[in-house]
């Protein structure tokens, strides 16, 4: 098999005349963490919905695990495993039982079932409630039950569909630390979030989904990289080397009572390097140097035109 | 695929010890009813037998549909509470989670119309059905319960909310009152009377009345048996149809 665990290539979707998403490309390497950000209703959902078999794409191809999810969608559902936006739990089983179904599903035999779900529960700090019914789980222990049972069946891909909406931040940490375990394992990891910080901790590569349609793709890094705004800051104590300064870096803008200037820069090596030597040329004394990437919520404004908070009603 | 429904039956088995309401309603429900008629009530109407030996092919058949609300309350919360979208993207027989259903409602019914059949027989109920005609009423019973099971999961799926699924069995639950398991047909008001005599459930009970008496008539087995078909074929269409278009 190719290195590729998920290849879109022209993927259109709309529900009635309503165009969710109108021509997505994604290419995500085996045993990564991809992750898709957006905010509500950029089409998340919708891309994942598809990606997994729930949903006919109406335009596009999509391979998932090297098989096509339209005409190969029973080898397409054995590769994957789904969390989705609101836990699957069955509320009326106690944890135990819940992975115990898991486990009758994936025609597990018994002795192997029982020891990976005692793993799991372990793994997954249940195994005190594991005899208890699921229905008065909390929120975060609800996503940890559902995540250990999509886990049931060794999945390859395991898609996430927002997994730390509504959690608290503590155990949005523990989410994340699952997550990642997860990737040493081999299993490649396609993320849904709206949370910027989320897709910065956890992904290789983000790609980002606004009404329908990819705006940017790249490492956390590269995106922060193509926001204008990233810049060099320096800053003096003496008012005659800022001065000199401010006439050998034409491009920098002046903050007097600071005495600082920032210098735009995209953060490469390569012009960070222009900016000492002429510095250096000058032999320009500066007190401070410090390089400011923007984060992620710079570039989804930058990138959409509007704040990723932003609500579209969909 | 079968091992599949399997697994499912065994989980919806499960759910229903764990919420025992669903059987106690099944199962007092038509004991509570058969009491106050025959004890209370029945006294005064005259059906030309003892009105237990009337009644209680009646109960039997309100014990299968004070049971479907559950069914259709379990359905629904399936559809609701997000678990279908698990097994949908899992490699499983989609057709088991509903045959499940279907069958965990049978074996509810049957145990609720066993336990009314005990009270029956303490209150003097005295059947003259044969060993064959005890069959043939089994086989009855097991036919309306699959039938009134699909439609009732189809009700289950089309609902928005486990609470509103609950009573779209309502009218399910009030048909037998309006047909012939409390009191015959013919006593009833003109209206009343026509409404009995064509709505599914007087057939049904007249046959099931038919077999436990040990007369079974014809005419009303096969309208019953049409009845059973139709809705039952309705149903599973229905059910299968909103079944997929419900992601």
């Amino acid at each position: 098999m190719s290195n590729t665990a998920i290849a879109v290539s022209g993927l259109r979707k709309a529900f009635k005349d309503k165009t969710v998403l109108d021509g997505i490309d994604l290419d995500v390497r085996a045993g990564t963490v991809f992750s898709l950000l957006g905010p509500n209703g950029a089409g998340k959902t919708t891309t994942v919905n598809v990606l997994t078999t729930l949903m006919r794409a109406d335009a596009g191809t999509v391979r998932v695990a090297g098989h096509d999810v339209a005409t190969e969608t029973k080898a397409v559902r054995a590769a994957i495993g789904v969390t989705g936006q609101f836990a699957a739990v069955d509320e009326l089983l106690t944890g135990q039982e819940n992975l115990q179904l898991m486990a009758d599903l994936n025609h597990l035999g018994s002795a192997e079932a029982r020891r990976l779900v005692t793993d799991l529960l372990k793994r997954f700090d249940l195994a005190e409630s594991a005899q208890k019914l699921a229905a008065p789980y909390s929120g975060g222990m609800r996503r940890k039950l559902d995540l250990a049972m999509t886990l049931v069946g060794n999945p390859q891909i395991i898609f996430l569909d927002e997994p730390t909406t509504g959690l608290d931040p503590r155990s949005r940490r523990t989410m994340w630390g699952i997550i990642r375990e997860l990737v040493t394992d081999g299993v490649t990891v396609f993320l849904t979030t709206q949370h910027l910080e989320e897709a910065d901790q956890l992904a290789d590569r983000i790609a980002v989904l606004d009404q329908g349609r990819l705006v940017a793709e790249g490492t956390p890094d590269e995106l922060k990289r193509q926001v204008p705004g990233s810049h060099v800051r320096l800053r003096f104590t003496d008012v005659t080397e800022f001065d000199k300064a401010a006439r050998v870096l034409t491009a920098s803008t002046r903050d007097d009572d600071d005495l600082t200037l920032r210098v735009p820069s995209d953060g490469g090596a390569k012009s960070l390097r222009a900016v000492l030597n002429r510095l250096d040329e000058q032999s320009i004394d500066v007190e401070e140097f410090s390089v400011h990437t923007p984060d992620l919520d710079d570039v989804f404004l930058a990138l959409t035109g509007h704040a990723s908070t932003k609500e579209n009603a969909r | 695929m079968s091992t599949d429904s399997t697994v499912m039956l065994r989980r919806n088995f499960r759910q229903t010890l764990r919420n025992p309401t669903a059987v106690f309603n099944a199962v007092l429900l038509p004991i509570v009813i058969m009491l106050m008629f025959v004890y209370v009530i029945g006294g005064a109407f005259n059906v030309g037998v003892d009105y237990v030996d009337y009644a209680t092919p009646g109960m039997i058949l309100l014990a299968i549909t004070y049971g479907l609300s559950a069914t259709s309350t379990a359905v629904n919360s399936d559809m609701t509470k997000g678990i279908i979208n698990r097994f949908k993207v899992m490699d499983i027989s989609r057709a088991a989670v509903l045959n499940a259903q279907v069958i965990a409602s049978m074996l509810r019914s049957l145990i609720a119309i066993a336990a009314v059949i005990g009270v029956a027989f303490a209150l003097g109920f005295r059947p003259s059905a044969s060993l064959l005609d005890w069959l043939g009423a089994i086989g009855f019973i097991v036919v309306v319960c699959v039938a009134t099971s699909w439609l009732t999961v189809a009700l289950g799926l089309a609902a928005k909310t486990p609470e509103s699924a609950g009573m779209a069995t309502v009218p399910l639950i009030l048909l037998p009152f309006l047909s012939s398991a409390i009191v015959p047909a013919d006593t009833m008001r003109a209206g009343a009377r026509q409404f009995a005599e064509y709505q599914p459930f007087t057939p049904i009970i007249e046959t099931l009345r038919g077999l436990l008496t040990g007369q079974p008539s014809a005419g009303h087995a096969i309208a019953a048996l049409a009845w059973c078909a139709g809705i039952g074929l309705v149903g599973y269409l229905w059910a299968l149809a909103t079944f997929s278009k419900r992601a």
